[in-house]
């Protein structure tokens, strides 16, 4: 595992280019600043400066190599790279309140924005005008939207909520799309229609995830739960109460192991094979080794001045990172089988996590 | 100032009421739920088997309801149950719940701190301490979050 440091200023988001040699993470402020890997350091080529609010959130479309952001300020720009500078262009979302999260579909001809308007944005580009216009879902929502994930056929979109509800929408645009066959959460998908809704989450629903195949949705939400929908199994909910503190990110690493972090600093994998069968795998990190040197004598009394006491007290978490984890995100491999995965935290810390590496360790 | 010179009568109006965006939570058509049989119960404190009292005391708990009689009385029979428990069984006694239980169990723990009487919080901690142990901060959380509570 490899952690490199952003800085002091908690990372709210990140995005990697198609490569990987590239990340985009905004640390905390209305700036996206994108890194170039050289070596093990990374060194800043890019600063993108149009919004006036807090960055919410940052998607990087690794085919046609456009960067969305959205942030506090209402607004959502899409970048494209030009004589090597970043060009914004605003997109009119149309929203009287901060935008919270923002993702490119599959075949990046789209992208939905969740916002404090109890609203969905479903955003693409217009030719004829050269510009990007927006479609609005509305109803059933009742509160913020706090996260999205696209199914892999472009059309249905999971949104999870602070009305303390988990949906599937469908954003099928007639313009720009063929009508999509039908799948195992329904047939019938104009836009806006609710294909699934989910409404004992028991708290805010920090982020869902489609599986590899589009047919099972995972969330974590507030109550420290993580629940998985099945829609082969008449969409039937597994939900699995955890003792750690409430997850925030969560990823399927295949079509049905999931890892998911948050409040309690370092991942955790889960494994979903069947309605009812929603168990915890592992904890993903590597405990510190403690490093018991040996101390001088004038060591020993300095700390016994200083604090009182002669032994080496850890102040520190005994996971890599040292704050929550804010975003998971997946590096390498496909989403059936992902190898790596990178996470960033309040720390200001970004880890990439190796499951090579993981499944050899032994946890004691 | 020694006297209150401006009215403050407007600091009891309570805004959110009168906010058009104000959230609420969908309305359940639940089942009448009782609370757990506070004479059974009794019975069974008498006979001196607890973990049966305990069992029972967790069963149908009032979530659902809207009447705060209900859920005076289902906390009271709890209260006496975990009252009536020798600090050594404790353990054992949480260590025989499921995970919904265990979070039950927590919810009226929580409850009873808010209305501390006598020596209910010692008693209530040393219960807090051992369901801690088996539900872990996770069940905590669900006492903050329950929209619906005991």
């Amino acid at each position: 595992m490899s952690l490199y440091s952003f800085g002091l200023e908690p990372l709210s988001c990140h995005a990697w280019n198609k490569d990987r040699t590239q990340i985009a993470i905004s640390p905390n402020s209305n700036v996206v600043h994108i890194y170039q890997k050289q070596g093990k350091e990374w060194t800043k080529i890019h600063e993108l400066t149009e919004h006036s609010g807090r960055i919410t959130g940052i998607d990087w479309a690794p085919e046609s190599n456009r960067i969305v952001t959205c942030a506090s300020d209402r607004n959502a720009y899409v970048w494209t790279l030009k004589d090597g500078v970043w060009k914004p262009t605003l997109v009119l979302v149309r929203i009287n309140r901060a935008a919270t999260c923002v993702k490119w579909s599959p075949l990046e001809n789209k992208f939905a924005l969740g916002s404090g308007a109890k609203l969905i944005s479903v955003c693409y580009f217009e030719k004829e005008n050269d510009w990007w216009l927006s479609k609005h879902i509305k109803k059933p929502i009742n509160s913020t939207v706090l996260s999205l994930d696209w199914h892999p056929n472009n059309i249905l979109l999971a949104a999870g909520s602070a009305d303390l509800h988990c949906r599937i929408f469908s954003t099928y645009i007639k313009d720009i799309e063929d009508k999509p066959g039908p799948t195992p959460w329904g047939s019938k998908m104009p836009f806006g229609e609710v294909l699934l809704e989910y409404k004992e989450c028991g708290g805010w629903v920090h982020s869902v995830c489609f599986s590899p195949s589009g047919d099972a949705l995972a969330w974590v939400s507030h109550n420290s739960a993580i629940s998985v929908a099945n829609a082969t199994q008449g969409k039937e909910v597994t939900q699995l109460t955890t003792g750690h503190l409430p997850l925030l990110s969560m990823l399927y690493v295949s079509e049905t192991e999931i890892v998911a972090a948050g409040h309690d600093c370092c991942p955790y994998q889960f494994s979903y094979k069947g309605p009812g069968c929603l168990e915890f795998v592992k904890k993903v990190d590597i405990p510190k080794q403690s490093s018991k040197g040996n101390m001088s004598a004038m060591q020993h009394f300095r700390n016994l001045d200083k604090k009182a006491t002669t032994e080496e007290e850890e102040t520190g978490l005994g996971s890599l990172h040292q704050n929550s984890i804010t975003q998971l995100c997946i590096l390498e491999g496909p989403k059936a089988k992902v190898e790596k995965f990178s996470s960033v935290g309040l720390d200001g810390a970004m880890v990439v996590w190796d499951f090579k590496l993981i499944k050899d360790f032994r946890i004691s | 100032m020694a006297k209150n010179t401006l009215s403050s009568r407007f600091r009891g109006v309570d805004i959110d009421e009168y906010d058009e965006n104000k959230f609420v939570d969908e309305q359940d058509e639940a089942a009448e739920q009782q609370g757990p049989d506070a004479c059974e119960v009794d019975d069974l404190i008498r006979q001196g088997d607890m973990m049966a009292a305990f069992h029972i005391a967790l069963r149908n708990p009032p979530i659902n309801s809207k009447n705060p009689a209900v859920k005076e009385r289902a906390q009271a029979v709890v209260l006496r149950v975990l009252t009536a428990f020798k600090s050594s069984d404790i353990e054992l006694a949480v260590k025989s719940l499921d995970r919904n239980r265990v979070d039950l169990l927590m919810k009226y723990i929580y409850r009873g701190f808010e209305k501390p009487s006598d020596n209910s919080s010692a008693i209530l901690l040393q219960w807090h301490e051992k369901a801690f142990a088996v539900g872990g901060l996770g069940s905590i959380v669900r006492v903050l979050t329950a929209r619906k509570s005991v």
